[in-house]
């Protein structure tokens, strides 16, 4: 296996990305994690693209990057929960956690690197966003008017959990 | 055609994973375990585009589910911070140890 520069690219990314990761348990000062969160998010959009899942990645970008890291930022502000200062930032299970986290990254890289993947060499569909569409509405359409329900009933009841009494 | 092997992915997967789950146990801010709920949604969705393009290039399918999956993740980050609002207005903290009303 040659060594070329999507090798190269890739390896940027992966590290940017468990970086960006890294940084979000470990900063003490929440509206750092944010940032971190969102660098997260950003290295796993590149990662949809070098895996050609362009629709994906846009997509990421738009509703975590764009939604949810701000609602998350919003959050922070609204419950003036920085943690500056020497307040402590992990609970009594932190050491417990690591070694969980730890255990387990080792058992998944232990496994996925024994298994034998059936990979097949082929190139990806040309235009997968109207594939998708048809998907949608076809074969997935439970599922897709559940999670739409599911959205809607979510985001109505976070208004009423939220709302001044 | 690929280049880069499956594995490398899944690793990313996995490492994304563990410390997704590691900030998901040890934090004590709740907003802090949600960021790290999101790490653990992200890395599961790395998993599912990389089996897409790798092992069934010819359908979506991989795709569709990390599109659910960002639904589901879009609902619960927003049920979650409004509970987590609701709760600081009435108890001034989002300490998960200081919340222990339902605590027997």
């Amino acid at each position: 296996m040659e060594f070329t520069f999507l090798h190269v690219i890739f390896l940027a990314v992966a590290g940017f990305t468990l970086l960006c990761g890294l940084g979000v348990v470990v900063s003490r000062n929440l509206f750092h994690s944010a940032i971190w969160l969102i660098g997260a998010f950003a290295g796993v959009a590149a990662i949809y693209w070098l895996l050609e899942a362009e629709y994906l990645a846009i997509a990421q970008i738009m509703i975590y990057i764009g939604a949810i890291a701000t609602l998350i930022v919003f959050a922070i502000m609204l419950s003036r929960g920085m943690m500056i200062g020497r307040a402590k930032m992990n609970n009594f299970q932190a050491g417990i956690s690591a070694v969980v986290g730890i255990l387990l990254f080792a058992l998944l890289a232990f496994i996925l690197l024994q298994v034998e993947w059936p990979v097949v060499q082929q190139a990806v569909v040309a235009d997968p966003i109207p594939m998708m569409g048809q998907a949608f509405v076809t074969t997935y359409v439970i599922p897709f008017q559940v999670i739409a329900v599911l959205l809607s009933v979510a985001l109505v009841g976070a208004i009423m959990i939220a709302r001044e009494r | 055609m690929p280049i880069i092997p499956l594995s490398w992915f899944l690793l990313v997967g996995a490492g994304l994973f563990s410390i997704g789950l590691y900030g998901a146990l040890a934090r004590r801010n709740a907003v802090a375990v949600l960021m790290g709920v999101e790490l653990l949604l992200n890395a599961v969705n790395i998993n599912l585009v990389a089996f897409n393009r790798y092992i069934v290039p010819a359908q979506v399918t991989g795709q569709i589910f990390a599109i659910f999956v960002l639904a589901i993740a879009a609902a619960e980050a927003a049920v979650g911070l409004a509970l987590i609002i609701a709760i600081y207005r009435t108890r001034d903290t989002v300490n998960l140890d200081e919340i222990d009303l339902l605590k027997g």
